[in-house]
């Protein structure tokens, strides 16, 4: 008998699909935008700081609902896409990766701001005396300083995505093999009469699967410091 | 030449400061809040004034009226801090290569200028405070500027890692001709190195010009350790333990202790140590006699004065005596006398003891 019934095979693939695409797409946002609430100054940083912390202070329904009024098939954004170019992703796993990772953005852009803050600026400073353009000391010396910030918050925001179920289910829905990722299919478990035992095995699975992505963080972790401040 | 010329106002702070910097180093003294580092800043190009104008050899790098302001990345400045500031994530060699322009140094240079060349696929956190600073002194050299912005290179580090810095620096105006900027508080530092001193206090140039003109002028009284410098060179002619140093002021006889290999050295006067005499001494234990006329005199308070004695070769030093003794000896401006300095106050003076 197989370690798991195909039922939490998908589930469990479904989750990795997402958390990853979610996580993926979103860095190079993540990394921008905390490099620009940690170094920059300008008129309405704080709405801005407000804006991108929204999904951790506001019930995860309504970043779904907001979704779904913006990118589902009648939406403002949705609606230009389906006609312009064919494209739909409400109620599609890309929906799901959409819904978790807004939901993990701001964790994921706390992380990193954090770790760009820590990074001293009179080393940009001299990195640009020495003749480095902007971009270069971006490059060579704050991206590579702020990497063990940007491994946190990639684990933070893989962590907040596996784990993503209110926005996921109002946006993308509960669908079977395309939007059920593990905690829709341990809400649908507890929904069927008699699923309390399936139900079990999905909690050991996303314990499992916790604890696994934990390690491999904890254990990047270290490599990347012994990188960037080693001996 | 460095032409500096700026104002600034942050806060509470605000920086007037117009100097110029030759050949040689170049010292900028003051207090902390002073506003030294303010303007190496505003040199390097990453403080930005908010008026006035920054040139080195005619090249404009800061003129609001102009509204120029060269990046920092194109003005072509070494710049060392007190804290070395390598990058931690890169080697020796990655930090000693990274800026991409090239002077007219080499590597293997640089690295056999500074003594770093086993150092170079170590990484900055194994390495010690005076080892780090020697790396981004090299990174500095290495990116070719015109000239070296140096702030209180010398201030993490312990007296013996000092000592073994400072001939480096040495080495650096000498043997490449590169015009240093340099920023301490430490007159020790002023005193072994400064061709030029542009004294600061509360954000304005209180004094500037070479450092014996800065220490002898009474205007500064305050601002300057009480005493002066004299240059003099060691002769090979020992008698009795005491070395002939030659000075434009005449001969002076000085324990060689602690010497080195130097082949000049700027010996500090302190007033305190100098006495006067009307006729040259005889059976007195102190040994250097100058002859010298008396440029200056000045009531400190109600006991003490001090003079300022013209001596041979246009050198001046100062005196801190009793009002009572100028009474009794009738000391008058222009008046021909003989300046005591015991050899022993040199003695202690080598070591180059921070003043302040």
């Amino acid at each position: 008998m197989p370690l798991l019934t195909p039922f939490e095979t998908e589930a469990l693939l479904l989750s990795l699909k997402v958390a990853t695409a979610a996580v993926v797409c979103s860095l190079p946002f993540a990394v921008a935008a905390a490099w620009v609430l940690a170094r920059k100054e300008f008129p309405g940083k704080s709405a801005f700081n407000a804006l991108v912390h929204l999904p951790l202070v506001v019930p995860p329904v309504v970043i779904g609902y907001l979704l779904l009024v913006t990118l589902g098939r009648r939406g403002i954004v949705g609606a230009w896409l389906d006609e312009t170019f064919g494209i739909v992703v409400a109620f599609t796993w890309v929906a799901a990766a959409i819904a978790s990772g807004v939901m993990a953005f701001p964790l994921t852009v706390r992380a990193i701001r954090l770790s760009i803050e820590a990074v001293d600026t009179r080393l940009e400073g001299v990195a640009r005396t020495l003749g480095a353009s902007p971009l270069r000391v971006l490059a060579t010396v704050t991206l590579p300083l702020t990497l063990p910030g940007i491994v946190a918050g990639v684990a933070l925001g893989f962590a907040r995505c596996l784990g993503e179920f209110g926005a996921t289910i109002t946006f993308a829905s509960n669908i079977p093999g395309a939007t059920r990722t593990l905690p829709l299919a341990l809400y649908t478990s507890l929904n069927i009469p008699g699923g309390e035992a399936s139900a079990v095995r999905l909690v050991i699975l996303s314990l499992v699967l916790a604890f696994v992505s934990l390690g491999v963080s904890e254990l990047m972790a270290r490599r990347v410091s012994r990188l960037v401040g080693g001996c | 030449m460095l032409a500096v010329d700026i104002g600034l106002r942050r806060g509470g702070f605000a920086l007037e400061a117009a100097f110029t910097a030759g050949r040689g180093i170049t010292v900028l003294a003051g207090h902390s809040g002073s506003g030294k580092s303010t303007i190496a800043g505003a040199v390097a190009g990453l403080v930005r004034p908010d008026s006035g104008r920054i040139a080195v050899d005619g090249r404009t790098l800061f003129d609001s009226a102009a509204g120029t302001d060269l990046p920092a990345a194109a003005r072509r400045m070494g710049y060392v801090l007190q804290d070395s500031l390598l990058f931690p994530h890169l080697s020796v060699r990655g930090n000693l290569t990274y800026s991409r322009r090239r002077g007219p140094l080499t590597l293997d240079r640089v690295a056999a200028i500074l003594g770093i060349g086993a150092l170079l696929d170590r990484r900055p956190a194994s390495l010690s405070g005076g080892e780090r600073q020697r790396v981004a002194i090299g990174r500095a050299l290495l990116s070719g500027p015109s000239m070296l912005i140096m702030d209180e290179p010398l201030a993490s580090l312990d007296t013996p890692r000092r000592t073994e810095l400072l001939p480096f620096i040495e080495t650096l105006r000498d043997e490449l001709a590169l015009p240093i900027l340099y920023i301490t508080h430490q007159w020790s530092e002023i005193i072994r190195l400064a061709d030029t001193v542009v004294l600061m206090d509360g954000g304005r140039v209180a004094a500037a010009g070479p450092l014996q003109t800065v220490l002898t002028d009474p205007d500064n009284a305050g601002l300057v350790p009480d005493g002066s410098v004299l240059e003099a060179v060691p002769t090979p002619d020992i008698v009795d333990g005491l070395c002939r140093f030659e000075t434009p002021a005449g001969p002076l006889f000085l324990p060689r202790r602690e010497l080195g290999r130097q082949r000049m050295l700027r010996l500090f006067v302190d007033a305190h140590d100098v006495a006067v005499a009307l006729t040259p001494p005889e059976g007195v234990s102190v040994q250097n006699v100058l002859p010298c006329t008396i440029s200056g005199l000045a009531v400190l308070d109600e006991s003490h004065m001090e003079l300022r004695l013209a001596l041979a070769g246009n050198q001046v030093i100062r005196a801190r005596i009793t009002r009572h003794a100028g009474e009794i000896l009738g000391l008058r401006p222009g008046m021909a006398v003989h300046a005591l300095v015991k050899s022993v106050s040199f003695d202690r003076r080598m070591q180059w003891r921070g003043i302040d």
